[in-house]
């Protein structure tokens, strides 16, 4: 309990800081993607239901919750990744700077260019070198100039805080890397294609603490560029990383705000209870 | 050990059902090592009377000579392997791409009837008598040809390879993890790219087993040559004319009425095993090895 008191201690002098006492030429923060009324399927079981939420331009939004709450299932429908599960379909709208990605017209394959995706377990592509990982989605954005996307691998790789230890093995197998690599990678991977938003589906799940730590590092250096939401069971993590937080509850938001208040004086008795560790 | 206290060192009736129960066990056991005798006393037995009759033919002259005239003894059947390889090759490249894109198909679109139909189809398509392939082809490309040829006899293998390579490819694909295809498809890469890129590489190796395992199976069928490639004695690298292969000539020489044909058949056999063998255990160990990478 005290750790996580420290935790959020922490947290809430970053919030103090951008209160408007503290910079009054603070604007408040933008929204990047607004959703409303998300429901998502599962054939005819409801996972996520009547989701209306803000996820905010260059911030980290942790969505948390206990298992099977439809966290996962939250943040798939955010790229359009949700519909790849047969039988999975969605409801209600994700407006990216206020276009709807599920609107008609719109191309799934477009939308997860503009929002990317990473993955519970490090899933780099087997038969592709370190290089090739990174360059992989970023090719398909038409460049076939090498040099242009030794760049952009480059400064991916610098990004995500692994360049400094594949510079001279970026022709090994992805697969070569540990794990808390291999999830660096994929994050890299991600960012190649330059999305504005980056969606973390329990990222350090599968990690040891000090990866798990390089990692958090990153998403705090990541924010300045792009637009973080980030699922985790981890409390002290969403406490640790993030601005908002979101707390699902079986498949319904139950509270959303800045992650300080969350976690120092949330509203909902059930939200404090979660945090509490009384259950979940 | 209780069993024993209970059954076996009793007496009267328990310790007689014990022995009954014992006698049954045995003649089972008995039994079952007589199946698994017998099945492996045939695959030894075709291997050793092959390697018996056909081994002391082969020798380099019938394997690079063509065949002499019927009654001479000598020559070779250097027409007929130079046949086998050039319909088994193109009928390859036509069962390749038909076999693993169908199989593409049913695997990414599961939830279409029509994938599962098709799936279906071919597992009843590896069943149709090879004979009948045989016929379907002579009145797919014999009769609007107008002549039999080497090329009417990979239509013909090709029907036989399709089914085998639609079923392993298919099984391959499925073992690709989802999670490789989710992390194409999230980073904005089109199916029809993942499939490409990340599914058939990881897949290659297994899909690279069922080619080998459907060249394998038509490269030893007589039966659909019988009226497609029909056979020839003389040299022919022409797949528009009727064109040499090693099982429809183990089938002629076998039936015909010359004692040196019938050697022939035996060390054409032999060899047409030998390809066989080698090709499989080969594909074993190249695969086995990259696995170990």
């Amino acid at each position: 309990m005290s750790k996580e008191g420290y935790a959020v201690e922490g947290r809430q002098r970053d919030i103090d800081f951008h209160l408007p006492g503290n910079q009054p030429e603070m604007t408040p923060d933008e929204t990047r993607l607004r959703v409303e009324e998300l429901r998502a399927y599962y054939g005819k079981s409801l996972a996520v239901n009547n989701v209306t939420l803000s996820i905010k331009t260059k911030k980290v939004t942790a969505i948390i919750g206990p298992s099977g709450c439809g966290k996962s299932t939250f943040i798939r429908c955010l790229n359009r990744m949700h519909e790849v599960t047969p039988g999975a379909r969605v409801e209600g709208k994700v407006l990216l700077d206020g276009g709807d990605l599920y609107g008609s017209g719109i191309d799934p394959v477009e939308v997860r260019r503009r929002v990317g995706m990473v993955f519970q377990k490090p899933n780099p592509f087997p038969t592709m070198s370190i290089y090739d990982n990174v360059a992989a989605g970023f090719k398909l954005n038409g460049s076939r100039d090498r040099r242009i996307i030794e760049d952009k691998v480059e400064k991916s790789l610098k990004m995500a805080a692994l360049w400094e230890e594949v510079r001279s093995d970026l022709h090994k197998p992805g697969t070569s890397l540990s794990g808390g690599q291999q999830q660096r990678l994929c994050i890299a991977r991600a960012l190649a294609v330059d999305p504005e938003v980056l969606l973390m589906d329990e990222p350090c799940s599968a990690l040891d603490p000090i990866a798990t730590a390089k990692i958090e590092e990153l998403i705090h250096e990541l924010k300045d560029t792009v637009t973080i939401v980030i699922v985790t069971h981890n409390m002290q993590q969403a406490a640790r990383v993030s601005d908002y937080t979101a707390f699902f509850y079986l498949g319904e938001l139950v509270e959303f705000g800045a992650t300080g208040d969350i976690f120092t004086t949330p509203e909902k008795r059930q939200t404090e209870d979660y945090i509490t560790g009384r259950f979940g | 050990m209780a069993g024993n206290t209970l059954y076996g060192a009793g007496t009267g009736a328990s310790r007689q059902y014990y022995l009954y129960r014992k006698g049954i066990e045995w003649l089972a056991w008995i039994g079952m090592l007589f199946c698994t005798g017998v099945t492996v006393f045939i695959l030894l037995m075709i291997l050793g009377y092959v390697l018996y009759q056909g081994a002391s033919y082969i020798n380099w002259e019938f394997l690079t000579a063509l065949p002499l005239p019927a009654g001479e003894t000598g020559g070779g059947i250097a027409n007929a392997l130079v046949g086998s390889a050039m319909v088994v090759v193109v009928a390859t490249l036509m069962a390749v791409p038909i076999g693993v894109g169908a199989a593409i198909f049913v695997n990414e679109f599961p939830s279409a009837q029509l994938g599962r139909f098709v799936r279906f189809l071919a597992e009843v398509l590896t069943g149709v008598p090879s004979i009948v392939v045989g016929l379907f082809a002579y009145a797919l490309v014999v009769r609007p040809l107008g002549s039999f040829s080497g090329l009417s006899g990979s239509v013909a293998y090709a029907f036989i390879m399709i089914p085998i390579i639609l079923i392993t490819a298919h099984e391959a694909f499925r073992l690709v993890p989802v999670s490789l295809r989710e992390a194409s498809l999230a980073l904005g890469i089109p199916k029809w790219r993942t499939i490409l890129w990340v599914v058939l590489p990881v897949s290659s190796r297994a899909l690279l087993t069922g080619v080998v395992l459907a060249i394998a199976r038509a490269l030893g069928e007589a039966a659909p040559m019988l009226f497609t490639a029909f056979g020839n004695p003389f040299w022919n690298l022409n797949l528009k004319k009727p064109i040499a292969t090693v099982p429809l000539l183990i089938y002629t020489y076998a039936t015909g009425p010359y004692e040196d044909w019938h050697r022939k058949a035996w060390a054409a056999s032999f060899v047409l095993l030998m390809v066989v063998l080698v090709t499989s255990v080969l594909t074993r160990v190249f695969l086995r090895g990259k696995s170990n990478e």
